[in-house]
């Protein structure tokens, strides 16, 4: 598939609903590298939805820019610059009397290729989101479990090969350990397809998940911090950034880096506990308070010891 | 046999239809000599116009609530007034409406139709309008997210998921249609109510044909019920998954 990505940036892009005075989405600025996912968190009245509704013009914007490539949104015909939008919202809005074949075809059959290409097209999409071409084509959505309608609308999503993506809470209505699965499949599917993808969600420890970038946005629609997850944890801007990353933020952190990014010391490790290096520090940390242990040994894919960690060389 | 019906008329006990068998002269409840006798000239033709009177006021019905649902639902301002006017034609009784119309159209079936298809207007109107607003919202959201015009919205989502509510609504205005229109023989010599004032009208009351009319009344209304359950669920296969 080809890996095209798109460059998103908001340039003090505005909503002010009308008949409000307080702005939804107050001059936003950012740039999402072509590419990159960036995630949109804060509370709600953060405005995250709406800024993401700005960029496919589903909410027309008060002031300001968006621009796709270097192209304002303003400047695209609305239906094309929705078409070539990848758009997945929470509630899936799978068309209940189409089939998944017909649900992940729509945008392919409106810009009109022919149906061979659409149905090639569909099992593609179909194998990549991990659902079966031969049995699901044909099921209606009221068959599917929640997660699989999920798939079928990201895979409907993907459809025409869109350079960007938009997402808006796209696991928030689905049981915890289907949500991680699908968090995880996301992000394998992201490493092959490379999208730029916005993304929103309420969940802190899903924008440290997901994100390559996390955009917090402050009530009145105002950004707060705009980072890496690992910078947001470790250097917060201010009070609101870190009391909304949460008190474990350092936790978080270390849940991000693994025994392998460390520096290793070549002691030798007889009786120490064996962790393999893809372990997170937090894990690694959580087994030593377990323990009751200050050091343990990092083993590579081949079982070798690689070196030993010590307590505090995790928290330093 | 005439337009107005005129009470008594002096007519012979039971209609004179030949040599009459024992069953008939004792007003039975089935006399199969009539029935296999008076098929051909009375029921048969009955039935046929009764299916005609149906099938237009419904075909008619339907035209004029489709075109009335798709600025009511467009236009939510006239939503109200549609419905306030589809209401106040249901609320009209039948004989009151002929009364009102003789004057205009005549004893015809046009008459009659203007009548039969003021009441489907209710019941087609209120089902479309209720079929096209009962899209998800979040099915509405993802159509205009993927970039389907207003057309293609309500072509490709709006109206098929409004199908079995307004498919529902022509069942219903169907089988309605038939039972009223066996009121048309108020008027004009039309329909399988011919054959019931006929009998009405026979100072005893002719059992036979009140009962072999209004029994085909019944089971052509339940014949279409069938029919078009059946159309609906081949039509929406979807909706049998929930």
């Amino acid at each position: 598939m080809p890996t095209e990505a798109a460059e998103l940036v908001f340039e003090e892009a505005t909503k002010v609903y009308p008949g409000r005075d307080d702005a939804a989405v107050d001059h936003l600025s950012l740039t999402v590298p072509a590419g990159e996912i960036c995630v949109l968190v804060g509370p709600s009245g953060g405005g995250k939805t709406t800024a993401l509704k700005l960029v496919n013009r589903l909410i027309p914007l008060t002031s300001g820019d968006i621009r796709i490539d270097g192209t304002s949104i303003l400047r695209h015909d609305l239906t094309e610059l929705r078409r070539s939008i990848g758009y997945v919202i929470q509630h899936v809005g799978l068309f209940p009397h189409m089939t998944v074949e017909g649900n992940v075809g729509t945008v392919p059959r409106l810009l009109g290729w022919e149906r061979r290409r659409v149905r090639e097209r569909v099992v593609e999409l179909l194998e990549l989101v991990g659902l079966d071409p031969e049995q699901d084509r044909r099921r209606f959505p009221a068959e599917l479990s929640g997660g699989q309608r999920q798939r079928v609308g990201l895979a409907r999503a993907l459809a025409a090969n869109p350079a960007l993506m938009l997402m808006d809470e796209p696991f928030g209505a689905i049981d915890p350990i289907v949500r991680a699965r699908l968090q995880d499949e996301f992000l394998r599917l992201q490493h092959e397809i490379r999208k730029t993808v916005v993304f929103v969600t309420h969940d802190v420890d899903e924008a440290i998940k997901v994100g390559d970038r996390i955009a917090i946005l402050r009530e009145g629609g105002r950004l707060a911090q705009y980072d890496t997850p690992q910078r947001i944890l470790e250097h917060p801007v201010d009070e609101f950034v870190a009391d909304f990353v949460g008190r474990d933020r350092a936790l978080k952190a270390l849940a991000l880096r693994t025994l392998g990014e460390l520096e290793l010391s070549p002691a030798p490790g007889d009786g120490l506990p064996r962790l393999p290096a893809e372990t997170s520090l937090r894990d690694a940390l959580a087994l030593l308070i377990a323990e009751r242990r200050d050091a343990l040994v990092v083993v590579g894919g081949d079982g070798s010891a690689l070196g030993v960690v010590r307590r505090e060389d995790l928290l330093a | 046999m005439t337009g107005w019906r005129v009470a008594g008329g002096g007519g012979p006990v039971i209609p004179n239809y030949g040599k009459p068998s024992a069953c008939i002269k004792h007003n039975g409840w089935f006399c199969t000599d009539w029935l296999t006798k008076h098929w051909g000239d009375t029921l048969q033709p009955a039935l046929v116009q009764h299916i005609q009177l149906t099938l237009i006021a419904v075909g008619i019905g339907f035209a004029i609530s489709f075109a009335l649902a798709l600025v009511g639902f467009r236009w939510r301002l006239f939503d109200g007034p549609f419905g306030g006017f589809t209401d106040l034609l249901y609320a009209i009784p039948s004989l009151a409406l002929f009364q009102l119309l003789v004057p205009l159209t005549g004893l015809t079936v046009t008459t009659v139709e203007i009548a039969l298809v003021s009441y489907t207007l209710f019941i087609l109107y209120r089902t479309m309008i209720a079929g096209l607003r009962s899209v998800p919202a979040e099915v509405l959201e993802s159509a205009r997210g993927m970039g389907l015009t207003r057309l293609q919205t309500f072509f490709r989502v709006e109206l098929p998921l409004a199908a079995p509510a307004i498919l529902a609504g022509v069942r219903i205005a169907t089988v309605a249609t038939i039972s009223i229109a066996t009121v048309a023989a108020f008027l004009i010599q039309d329909g399988l109510g011919a054959p019931i004032f006929d009998a009405i009208e026979t100072p005893d009351l002719f059992k036979t044909e009140l009962l072999a009319a209004g029994g085909l009344a019944i089971l052509l209304a339940l014949t279409a019920d069938v029919l078009l359950a059946f159309a609906q669920r081949r039509l929406t296969p979807w909706t049998r998954l929930r």
